[in-house]
């Protein structure tokens, strides 16, 4: 709209970043080319355990103890971090010392003591003390060594939970919980619609963090003993073959793979939980601002930057082509 | 007690006044906010609050809907005392679930708006009666629609709060406040986070509320609207209330030193 001619500019240019990149991958395409022809790695084994039954069989494992005790360890993680901003001071040291033991020891410690939970506790009853219990059952015919891995995991990763979900429940404005109140809802209400919606934007990163971090702390399951996780199984198989190393770059390879699902996922969780946030645009499209009414918005022809011409080229500086 | 049961136990036809503050008192710890505050606002009558910040203005307007909780006196809304039960002479502090019924009929417009950020416009309005009251969709729509038609804000249904102007988001705010359909609505500073030339669009709903006859408890620094708008002018400062009167009166012809020397800085 303006009658001034758009801005055009040449480009600034950064000839160090090209420099850097080339030399980034010069050095990757050299050890790359040297792994190929590297017998330690012995690829051909690769690819011979990669897709191998066990294997396989041993990734869908890992994948289940991760789920199942993320899955637990978020609802634990919750309540506990709602059980620490409770009014209620029996309810919060109950929290507060569950941190503290869950969060004070090793978890590999952890996963030693349910593995031993049947020797210490030969059965468990339930009913009232002191008299006949209405129900009792063996330890160790009840809970199998994955069972025991998955609540060793999960009770061990809810007091992290706990402090990340504490973290995003304060993280948003009290004026919300103010503004709910007054309209007449309930602390339940407030929580699930008002608190707990906003305070996702900021759990949800921490957390994709702690998925990732818990399919690789899932390696540390044979202390239960369980075996049949990917690491434990893929370590197994090499004690066989006494041939290591093509054995951890093929359970790299599946925690990689896992990984990167997992990181595609939070991604559009994060997207999800956006909505209505500063600067980011509207989830609806066409329903940009436009310049009605009072709405600040910068108007003007944005100055448009053009890339250099050939012309224009500066006599090559400090190094503009890579070394060699 | 309801409003009906107390006209009975009155024992004439007057209803009660909308509020009725009696000697209310708040303390912060050892810091006493409020110290005495009575006054009482008729039905549809407009009642504007000014005084210097930290006067407790605001604190006592949060004690009318039990945001805050009173430390001495009596208020009440409609005949029904706020945060407690009286039986047998003594007072038991009501249950959160009966503190949130009471709330429901007094709307609330903040300083900062306070509006939901994940939701839209719309969604804010309808929130509370789709929750609170349990009203069916197409309804609770059909309703937030109009209300931010009244509010001027029609064609910004489907806006988050964040790509809203701070007077549209405060105009929805009051659309949100007004979805309960409450008998009292109370202000807190609402234009005082607003950019001087949104206020008056804040200003002229408020306004037009005022000529429907709400009944509403207005703390500002408007004066303007104040002498326009207002049935009565309530100056408080310290925590008690110095000096209260028809808006004009008051304005003009202050009784008080401090209340003279208060306007002789913001007029």
């Amino acid at each position: 709209m303006s009658s001034e001619s758009p801005i055009q500019a040449v480009r600034l240019r950064h000839p160090w970043r090209n420099v850097f990149a080339v030399v980034l991958i010069a050095g990757a395409a050299l050890f790359i080319v040297d792994a190929a022809g590297r017998p330690a790695y012995d690829w051909p084994a690769v690819a011979q355990y990669v897709f191998d039954r066990r294997i396989t069989q041993a990734a869908v494992n890992t994948l289940q103890l991760t789920v199942y005790s993320m899955v637990i360890a978020i609802v634990l993680g919750v309540i506990l971090a709602i059980m620490r901003l409770s009014p209620n001071p029996v309810v919060t040291s109950v929290a507060w010392f569950y941190l503290w033991v869950f969060r004070g020891t090793p978890v590999y410690v952890q996963l030693v003591f349910w593995g031993l939970l049947s020797i210490i506790y030969q059965s468990i009853d339930i009913g009232i003390p002191f008299m006949e219990p209405f129900y009792s059952f063996q330890t160790n015919a009840a809970l199998n060594t994955f069972t025991l891995a998955i609540i060793g995991l999960a009770l061990n990763e809810a007091a992290y939970m706990a402090e990340i979900v504490r973290a995003g429940l304060l993280s948003v404005d009290r004026g919300q919980e103010e503004a709910a109140t007054a309209l007449g809802m309930g602390w339940f209400q407030t929580m699930r619609r008002v608190i707990v919606p906003q305070s996702m934007r900021i759990i949800i990163p921490p957390t994709g963090n702690e998925v990732i971090s818990m399919l690789k702390t899932t390696s540390l399951v044979t202390a239960v003993p369980y075996s049949f996780d990917l690491y434990t199984r893929s370590r197994d198989i090499s004690a066989e073959t006494f041939n290591p190393i093509p054995m951890l770059i093929v359970a790299s390879l599946w925690y990689l793979f896992f990984t990167s699902i997992l990181m595609v996922g939070q991604h559009f969780l994060e997207k999800r939980f956006a909505r209505g946030v500063g600067d980011r645009r509207p989830d609806k499209k066409g329903s940009a601002p436009t310049g009605t009414g009072a709405v600040p918005l910068v108007t003007g022809t944005q100055p448009t930057v053009v890339a250099p011409s050939q012309t224009t080229n500066p006599s090559s500086g400090p190094g503009g082509e890579g070394p060699r | 007690m309801n409003a009906s049961e107390a006209t009975v136990e009155s024992g004439h036809l007057s209803v009660p006044p909308m509020v009725r503050a009696e000697g209310v008192s708040k303390s912060f710890g050892s810091n006493e906010v409020l110290k005495g505050i009575s006054l009482e606002v008729k039905r549809g009558e407009v009642l504007c609050l000014v005084g210097p910040s930290g006067s407790g203005k605001s604190t006592f307007l949060r004690c009318i809907n039990h945001l805050e909780v009173v430390s001495a006196g009596r208020l009440s809304v409609d005949g029904e005392l706020i945060g407690y039960r009286e039986a047998n002479g003594k007072l038991y502090e009501l249950r959160p679930r009966e503190a949130a019924r009471q709330r429901r009929d007094i709307g609330m417009v903040f300083q900062r708006f306070n509006l939901f950020p994940h939701m839209t416009a719309m969604q804010n309005v309808m929130e509370a009666p789709l929750r609170v009251k349990g009203e069916n969709k197409a309804l609770a729509e059909q309703k937030a629609r109009d209300l931010l038609d009244r509010v001027g804000l029609g064609d910004r249904q489907d806006y988050f709060p964040a790509h809203l102007s701070g007077g549209q988001q405060q105009r929805v705010a009051i659309a949100r406040a007004l979805a309960m359909e409450p008998k009292l609505m109370l202000f807190d500073e609402p234009t005082s986070a607003l950019d001087p030339e949104l206020v008056g669009e804040v200003l002229d709903v408020m306004k037009g509320l005022a000529a429907d006859g709400m009944t509403m408890i207005v703390v500002t620094h408007e004066m303007g609207f104040a002498r326009e708008v207002a049935d009565s002018l309530v100056f408080m400062d310290a925590g008690v209330v110095v000096e209260t009167g028809d808006p004009a009166e008051v304005l003009t012809n202050p009784q008080h030193q401090r209340t003279r020397a208060f306007f002789s800085k913001v007029l």
